[in-house]
């Protein structure tokens, strides 16, 4: 295969939008080729995550429409759907098309307007990323997965429920201080664990603040082979691994503190950069719910199953600690525009890598990853990135 | 190549509180709810069998706040059923408000309930539904 690298990105701000999937796609999709020194006639092929169009606007088909709009009506455009990964799943498959040699330049992009469709029907079509025969039916939401692996995160590592609740809200301070720094970030605002702590139940034990918002997003990169990156960008940054993996429904995956579906997906990134967690110094991961950080932090690698609500509460997840984990503010704090997501947390990534993240760069950072999970677990995908 | 147990067959044998599954005759493993082949070794050679219906509460949520189409609070469960699967179900004869860490481990036994279709779901769910045993 051949080696791929970032040659643009672009994003739009997150958060609520009166613009439509497509028209904020295209902005990110020209911010990310202006980036680049393109035009858009350069890009080869386009694969878009997307997930909720049909019931968001009423509009399915969704990739050669945002094709067409930036100017590109007969490239082969590809709609890429796997729940929150979709983003993730689309870069992924650029990558391959770019490796493999059948295409020198293409574009991973996302796009979500979720909050047009208000809570109880958002609730309800995010609901469908469930097992739609045997398990929607008993009103499980995303929000209850993951109370259910709070809970029994507690009891598996015997962590009273208090202490783990408490960690479980710094999670959520941290990445809304890291969030302050992120001009494109939804919430901009500090919180205290009390706030957290004193928030509304959504579902026990998680309250208001433990959960990511809906929103709306787009975001965009262009992914080049290395001979044409060098011939473009001052500073490409490199895909060195991507992975994923599947796990089928909620009841397949038994003990839901760990995602067998994440430690394939990351072993398989880690095996093609030749790295390991050791290796990592800034990583974006799919905080949807401020437990799903903890485990996701554990089963990536970077501290001991068991162990990731410790080192939350001893700083190892922030500038300074062992790993700087979502300096953009995460999905909590800089908004999870679920088809989008897994190109956002590239952006973020190709942002640190090259040095241009502001206030919020992670010195010295040279290895960053992505972490992105899609409905219960049942998708996952990692991609390892380089200066 | 036929559909050993589909969810209609499922669903049928739900509503008399009978907890259908497979059963690989090839590795021996439980799946349930059924699929195409074999959970554990992708086998094609499987039985229908009845299960106990029984199992352990292994975690819990209360829901406060649902999908269009459903009233809160209500309680969910991952089942370990005795033979060894887990479920997913509603946990009922329970009240929301009582409910504390201590469901974790609790005995239960599967029933059912019916929730009625909307215009995304092809028709009505039956759903698991465990009571405390």
């Amino acid at each position: 295969m051949r080696e791929v690298a970032v040659v643009g990105v672009g994003m739009t701000s997150f958060g609520k939008s009166q613009k439509s999937n497509i028209e904020m796609f295209s902005e990110a999709a020209m911010d990310a080729i202006a980036d680049a020194g393109l035009k858009s006639r350069d890009i080869q092929s386009l694969f878009l995550g997307n997930v909720l169009g049909g019931f968001e606007e009423g509009q399915i088909g969704m990739a050669a429409f945002a094709a067409a709009d930036i100017g590109l009506p007969n490239i082969p455009a590809t709609r890429v759907e796997g729940i929150c990964a979709s983003g993730a799943l689309a870069v992924r498959e650029a990558f391959i098309w770019v490796a493999s040699g059948a295409y020198d330049i293409v574009m991973a992009g996302g796009t979500e307007r979720a909050l047009v469709m208000g809570t109880s029907y958002a609730t309800r079509t995010f609901q469908m990323g469930s097992d739609s025969r045997y398990e929607s039916g008993t009103g499980v939401t995303f929000p209850a997965v993951f109370a259910m692996a709070a809970n029994l995160y507690a009891k598996k590592y015997g962590i009273p429920l208090v202490k783990l609740k408490e960690q479980m809200a710094m999670v959520a301070v941290k990445n809304h201080k890291h969030g302050v720094h992120n001009p494109k970030a939804q919430f901009r605002k500090e919180i205290s664990v009390e706030n957290v702590l004193s928030g509304m139940v959504v579902c026990d034990p998680l309250q208001l603040y433990d959960c990511c918002p809906f929103s709306d997003g787009a975001a965009a990169i262009i992914l080049a082979s290395a001979d044409v990156a060098k011939k473009l960008a001052a500073k490409p940054v490199y895909i060195a691994g991507v992975g994923q993996a599947s796990a089928g429904p909620l009841h397949n995956q038994k003990d839901i503190t760990r995602f067998k579906a994440r430690e394939i997906s990351a072993k398989a990134a880690y095996d093609m950069a030749g790295l390991t967690p050791e290796d990592i110094d800034v990583c974006e991961l799919h905080d949807c719910f401020t437990v799903a950080e903890i485990i996701a932090a554990e089963g990536l690698g970077f501290f001991e199953f068991g162990k990731g609500s410790e080192a939350v509460e001893k700083g190892e997840t922030t500038y300074g600690g062992k790993i700087t984990i979502n300096p953009s503010g995460g999905l909590k704090a800089k908004g999870h525009p679920i088809g989008a997501t897994g190109v956002a947390q590239v952006y973020e990534i190709v942002k640190q890598l090259r040095g241009e993240a502001g206030e919020r760069q992670v010195e010295g950072a040279k290895v960053g990853m992505t972490d992105t999970l899609g409905g219960d677990a049942c998708t996952i995908a990692n991609i390892i990135l380089r200066a | 190549m036929e559909y050993k147990l589909t969810y209609e067959g499922f669903y049928e044998a739900l509503r008399k509180d009978k907890l259908v599954g497979l059963k690989c005759l090839e590795c021996g493993a439980y799946t349930i709810p059924p699929k195409k082949v074999c959970s554990e070794c992708a086998g094609e050679e499987l039985e229908v069998v009845e299960f106990k219906g029984t199992g352990e509460v292994r975690t819990y949520t209360v829901v406060r706040v649902p999908p269009e189409g459903f009233d809160a609070p209500y309680v969910l469960g991952l089942v370990e059923l005795a033979e060894g699967p887990w479920l997913l179900g509603r946990i009922v004869d329970v009240y929301p408000e009582q409910v504390s860490f201590d469901l974790i481990g609790q005995k239960v036994k599967a029933g059912h309930l019916v929730q009625e279709g909307d215009k995304f779901s092809a028709g009505e769910r039956v759903v698991v539904a465990f009571r405390p045993e």
